[in-house]
């Protein structure tokens, strides 16, 4: 996990890198506001907040029965010829992986869009195996041309527009440059539909896993799943275990949201319900499917009644398509495999918050992924959760969250107990307040980063307090 | 925006008046006309000694033991069971929402439970507990409405700042793009992340100078001081005003 912590670590940098690229600022802010609108109208004609409470209900009835509807997953799965794996790392998950494609001889690998294989950073591990790894959707295509990682959980190459990728299919693939997006998306599709025929095994994600039938359900716009699933004569499922339902039933709601939140879809173009290998009266079909469920730092988010919220999200993105913060850097500059607010709660479990630099404050807290997440996880509340963890001095206290009190810098802490002096005890405060609007006019015209960008605020000739106590005097 | 049930009560005879720090030093004049247009509607204004800070920018930073220490200083302000009254969205929400889980567990749960459920946004108080009546005393001119984000989704107010101004009859009301948007203070964020904030800010302060309004009017000193202080060094023609004096000076000088 090195290259990724590393990454993290230049949040900072990055961030500024791009709000300087006009070009990422101006592709993220079209996306965006295309993004919202379109989810806005999808909703239209819901109540929406009945289907949100609906959602969140879901997900919490799933993950309060997590470890039972596991074990549920696991027997029904194997009843329906699912071979099932458990994994409590991603280089363990790549592991099973890679040892599925040797048992199989196989050189190819072609995969669905999944975000569990990028946590996993699976591709450089099969190709370190001398695996051939392809990305058959779309924009993982396009990413994986760029050797870049996806900056949107949805939509990976979010962050490129036509032209960018037109010059990029044309050096790497030779096509023709062209600003036709129809004519730049059929040679992607012709040159994938070859690899389809030739790759050994499929591997793709999951969206949900259904515990009482063994169903993994698989959601995609571009058919790349229905290939990628069923063409190989083996298909590899990869998916956190947090991903579980307890009933078939339970995919209506949550579908019904997630394609509404993610593109403003109403349904995406597929909705593939998996639940076994080919039968013996069957003509086509894998020969062989396996489900490899991935912890990766998810039970013990498990642990914590409050953190365990994070484990909710269905994955639209939703939340990063209407954070003002993310639609200003961008997905790259976070430097982590998810994110945008979602990333910003879920990173410090997976890498530890002194691995995560800045990300948890890197938020106003305004709530706007809050209101719109369709499973109502309380975003700016764990956001603050993180930075207490990250800040929290108390040796007794168990630690919950790697990195716990990393963030804890005794020259912060000494303004924080001026601070805390200054409001909780009367006498500071008047004598502090007195001061300050005295010598109101010795107040620095340059206060750091804030007035690099505005004007000095200036304090009062007389405070507010200073203003009631004359009002007193002259009514008594 | 669901989770925001509001049940007012009736108009009382008497309320707490909580200025929060950033009014009591910068913005006086906010607390003064809050104050008056409370007296204006026949209410006592009780404005308790000894406040403060309501805690929210250490416990916006994860300190929530200083936080702690800050917000059990102001808890004790309030004896009676008055309405609390908050020229802002963002520390009524840190008393209404925030303190019953900073105080969850502790010896004083029960008194910030009780006090957060008798806090009040002042606009809120005013339309709906006052159901005040404004007669407008000013000249024509148009204005835009920023809404704090936790005014907006903490306090559920993002229309009691338009429906008051919509009773001033020389007032005309402008929309600006993407109104729900975030202006980028977000309390020690602005000083972290100077950059991601300076960019947040100048969309705001540009959003609200192109949209044809003559002043812009907030309801919260933070966003204020963010965004006018933006305009100030930037230079642009439209600036910002706290939305609490915009309606006392409208209407001072005769009441409906």
């Amino acid at each position: 996990m090195s290259t990724a912590t590393d990454a993290v670590k230049h949040f900072t940098p990055r961030a500024r890198a791009a709000l300087d690229n006009p070009a990422v600022r101006g592709n993220f802010r079209k996306a965006m506001d295309g993004l919202m609108s379109k989810r806005q109208d999808a909703f239209a004609d819901w109540d929406l907040e009945e289907l949100r409470e609906l959602g969140a209900a879901v997900r919490l009835r799933a993950l309060s029965r997590l470890p039972e509807l596991l074990e549920q997953l696991e027997r029904n799965l194997q009843a329906n010829g699912i071979q099932v794996h458990w994994a409590q790392t991603g280089e363990q998950a790549c592991e099973i992986v890679r040892d599925i494609c040797v048992a199989r001889n196989a050189r190819t690998v072609i995969k669905g869009k999944s975000m569990v294989s990028e946590e996993m950073e699976l591709n450089a591990f099969l190709a370190r195996s001398g695996i051939e790894a392809l990305e058959s959707d779309l924009g993982e295509y396009i990413i994986q041309l760029a050797d870049e990682a996806p900056s949107h959980i949805i939509m990976p190459a979010i962050h490129k527009n036509t032209t960018e990728i037109s010059e990029l299919m044309h050096e790497k693939t030779g096509t023709e440059r062209s600003s036709d997006v129809d004519y730049l998306t059929a040679s992607a599709r012709a040159q994938l539909r070859e690899k389809f025929m030739q790759a050994d095994v499929g591997v793709s994600g999951v969206n949900f896993a259904v515990a009482e039938t063994g169903t993994l359900c698989l959601v995609e716009n571009e058919g790349n799943g229905r290939l990628t699933t069923t063409v190989p004569g083996c298909h590899i499922a990869v998916t956190g275990i947090e991903k579980v339902v307890e009933h078939l039933a339970d995919i209506a709601p949550l579908l019904a949201l997630l394609t509404r939140s993610a593109t403003g879809q109403h349904i995406t173009t597929y909705v593939n319900m998996i639940s076994g290998p080919r039968k013996t009266d069957e003509k086509d079909g894998p020969e062989e499917v396996h489900l490899v469920l991935v912890d990766a730092g998810r039970s013990a988010i498990y642990q914590d009644r409050e953190l365990l919220d994070t484990l909710r999200c269905i994955r639209c993105g939703a939340c990063m398509n209407h954070c003002p913060v993310y639609t200003r850097i961008g997905g790259h500059a976070y430097g982590t495999t998810y994110p945008g607010p979602i990333g910003k709660i879920l990173m410090p479990h997976m890498l530890g918050l002194d691995n995560t630099g800045s990300l948890a404050t890197a938020s106003t807290l305004c709530g706007a992924c809050a209101e719109v997440c369709p499973v109502k996880i309380p975003i700016p509340q764990l956001l603050q959760r993180l930075r207490s963890e990250a800040m929290d001095g108390d040796p007794q206290r168990p630690a919950t969250v790697a990195g716990h009190g990393s963030k804890r810098r005794w020259l912060e802490m000494l303004l924080w107990r001026g601070w805390t002096v200054f409001n909780s005890r009367p006498w500071a405060y008047r004598l502090g307040t007195a001061l300050i609007t005295r010598c109101r006019r010795l107040m620095p015209s340059r206060l750091g980063a804030w007035t690099r960008y505005r004007s000095a605020p200036r304090p009062a000739a007389q405070s507010l307090q200073q203003q009631l106590r004359q009002r007193q005097c002259k009514e008594s | 925006m669901s989770d925001v049930i509001k049940q007012y009560p009736a108009k009382p005879a008497r309320v707490y008046f909580y200025a929060t720090c950033l009014v009591d030093l910068f913005y006086p004049e906010v607390g003064l006309a809050g104050i008056q247009l409370l007296e204006r509607e026949g209410i006592e204004v009780i404005f308790p000694q000894h406040q403060s800070c309501c805690g929210q920018p250490a416990y916006t930073s994860g300190l929530n033991g200083q936080a702690r220490t800050v917000a059990a200083s102001q808890l004790e302000l309030f004896p009676e069971n008055w309405p609390v009254v908050v020229p802002s969205g963002s520390c009524a929400g840190m008393l209404r929402k925030h303190y019953p889980r900073l105080f969850a567990g502790t010896g004083l749960a029960e008194q910030a439970e009780q006090l957060a459920g008798r806090t009040w946004e002042l606009t809120d108080f005013l339309l709906h507990v006052c159901r005040i009546r404004l007669q407008d005393h000013g000249e024509p001119v148009k204005v835009a409405v920023h809404t704090s984000c936790s005014g907006r989704r903490e306090m559920g107010i993002a229309d009691t700042g338009p429906a008051l101004l919509a009773q001033l009859d020389n007032v005309e009301l402008v929309q600006q793009a993407r109104p729900a948007e975030c202006c980028g203070f977000g309390g020690t964020f602005a000083v972290r992340h100077p950059e991601i904030s300076a960019a947040m800010v100048e969309d705001k302060a540009r959003a609200l100078d192109d949209c044809g309004a003559d002043q812009f009017v907030s309801t919260d000193c933070g966003c204020l001081m963010n965004i006018d202080g933006f305009a100030d060094k930037q230079k642009l023609a439209t600036r910002g005003q706290h939305v609490v004096s915009f309606l006392w000076q409208r209407s001072k000088g005769g009441t409906a």
